[in-house]
């Protein structure tokens, strides 16, 4: 490892926080009129914007139409300014192609898309900010609007990344410290059900149980974040709602 | 020319009440709702685990043995007798398409709508071929659902002289949930200019017609010029419609009416300012509470 200390003596790291402790997680939800369900939040310096349209009749190739549930359209992209230097990414990018699809995976799990049969859904998920864990963030934010937009769904997704540096699990990973082996999972956290596991370095097969704990563990916190963020999201909506 | 600035502010928290913050009827994703197997699953709702769980974040609602889970904000939901205001998408074989807020493209047969020269028509051959210039793609079309087919899509149907292709008027796109269900949703307001308030959230203003026309089946379009005092009334109305939705109050005549009314102080661009706003939604709320009781 290249100098940097990850993880200090005393157990901190390089933002201050504890092995498993997560970012501060911001959010809001219904940012935007015009669209079905849009939600707004910040893990950390890490911020993304999420909206979703539909259920709507099938746009553009009328083939990718299914007969028995709904067909989810994600589209994953980066703002010029959200990395350190500035990159401009023309549509089509490999990295946000292959985030585009790990997002439609991870959702069909959780959205009941067999109610919808020809129908079309379609998630735009924006990188503000970026400062490690753009695929949890994404996949948080998306779920906040997908829920703001009355979709049904099984039950919240939550993800998260761990790290492994010194025979510790780091929970929710910043950029500086995104060069360890790391893993991101999508979880449905009150059944325990994984959407989604993704793992791109290589790490020894003894420490993968240690690492899908603590993984398990930060998903369920954030989901206790996102579940106050939606229950005050309601209260003011019902409250604002005073005819039935 | 003076342009009017704001800077930004704080964004205003509700203070939610002790007794609504404890509401035990609203649930989210994943809530079990209960686990007594005597229930029915109603919309908004799955069973797991022989538990039944909420699926949309939203209210609770029972009748009898049925539990619903009502989403504060969702697409229309049509149902047989609403009127709509839908767009024609796409012009097909003996049919159009029509985007009216639903989860499908809703259908307009050629069959269910009246054409010019007499309502016992066959429709021949040529009616299919001449479907685009009666509507075409574009073109906006009040309308009321006549069934709903098993995947969700509504089958509309314009074979009354209220509904048909809609002319010269400007089309408010609100949600659903605040239009209130009434018995008429076409009115001439007293103010000037009529109103169509279709239940899919779609609402079309328009200079009130002279007289009726007669036996165009409703594809005739006024390309009359509108006068300016109309066209004032028309964006008057629209701003309040904006302002009232904005605060979650429910359309109907009344409603629309008394908001209008309490606008008047103001001109017409001021009443997008939100303090304006605020003011004239308070007027109509009080307005609305003394007709009452």
């Amino acid at each position: 490892m290249a100098g940097l200390e990850l993880l200090s003596d005393q157990g901190y790291r390089l933002d201050g926080r504890k092995a498993t402790e997560l970012r501060k997680v911001q959010a809001r939800m219904g940012v935007f009129a015009q669209a079905d369900g849009s939600a707004y939040l910040e893990q950390g310096n890490t911020r993304a914007l999420a909206v979703v349209y539909g259920p709507h009749e099938m746009r553009g190739s009328r083939s990718r139409t299914l007969h028995d549930r709904a067909a989810i359209n994600c589209q994953y992209s980066m703002a010029t300014f959200s990395t350190a230097e500035r990159k401009r990414r023309p549509h089509g990018d490999r990295k946000s192609t292959e985030m585009s699809l790990h997002l439609k995976q991870t959702f069909e799990a959780a959205i009941m898309t067999q109610l919808y049969p020809r129908s079309q859904i379609d998630i735009y998920v924006k990188i503000l900010q970026s400062d490690g864990g753009n695929y949890s963030v994404c996949v948080n934010a998306a779920t906040l609007a997908v829920i703001d937009a009355g979709i049904p769904m099984r039950d919240y997704v939550c993800a998260c990344s761990v790290g492994f540096v010194d025979e510790t699990p780091l929970a929710d990973l910043c950029y500086a410290e995104e060069s360890v082996s790391s893993l991101s999972v999508a979880l449905l956290p009150r059944g325990g059900q994984i959407a989604l596991l993704q793992m791109d370095a290589r790490l020894h097969q003894d420490h993968l149980e240690a690492l899908m704990e603590a993984a398990m563990t930060a998903c369920k916190g954030v989901s206790k974040v996102l579940d106050e963020v939606v229950r005050q999201h309601l209260q003011e909506a019902a409250v604002l709602n005073v005819c039935p | 020319m003076a342009a009017d600035m704001r800077l930004p502010r704080v964004r205003k928290t509700l203070s939610v009440s002790e007794s609504a913050s404890h509401r035990r009827d609203l649930v989210v994703p994943g809530d079990i709702i209960t686990s007594d197997t005597g229930f029915m699953r109603g919309h908004g709702t799955y069973v797991d685990d022989d538990k039944l769980t909420a699926s949309v974040a939203g209210e609770v609602q029972r009748v009898d043995k049925l539990i619903c889970v009502r989403p504060l904000k969702t697409r229309f939901n049509g149902e047989v007798g609403d009127v709509v205001v839908g767009r024609i998408t796409e012009v097909q074989q003996k049919r159009w398409k029509v985007e009216t807020n639903s989860r499908l493209d809703s259908v307009l047969l050629l069959s269910s709508v009246n054409l010019p020269g007499g309502e016992l028509r066959r429709r021949s051959a040529e009616d299919e071929l001449t479907m685009r210039e009666y509507l075409q793609e574009g073109d906006l079309i009040s309308a009321e659902v006549q069934s709903v087919f098993s995947d969700g899509a509504l089958s509309l149907h314009t074979r009354s002289l209220k509904y048909g292709k809609l002319g010269q008027g400007v089309l408010v796109q609100l949600s659903p949930s605040l239009v209130k269900r009434q018995k008429t949703h076409f009115h001439n307001l007293p103010c000037g200019a009529s109103v169509i308030l279709g239940n899919n959230g779609f609402v079309w203003l328009y200079p009130t017609p002279g007289q009726q026309e007669e036996e165009a089946g409703g594809f005739y379009t006024s390309l009359e010029p509108v006068s300016l005092a109309d066209r004032e009334v028309i964006s008057r109305l629209r701003n309040c419609l904006l302002a009232l939705a904005a605060h979650k109050v429910l359309l109907f005549d009344t409603s629309l009416l008394y908001c209008y009314e309490s606008s008047l102080q103001h001109q017409v661009k001021d009443i997008l300012k939100p303090e304006v706003m605020e003011e004239i939604v308070m007027l109509t709320q009080q307005k609305l509470l003394e007709q009452e009781g």
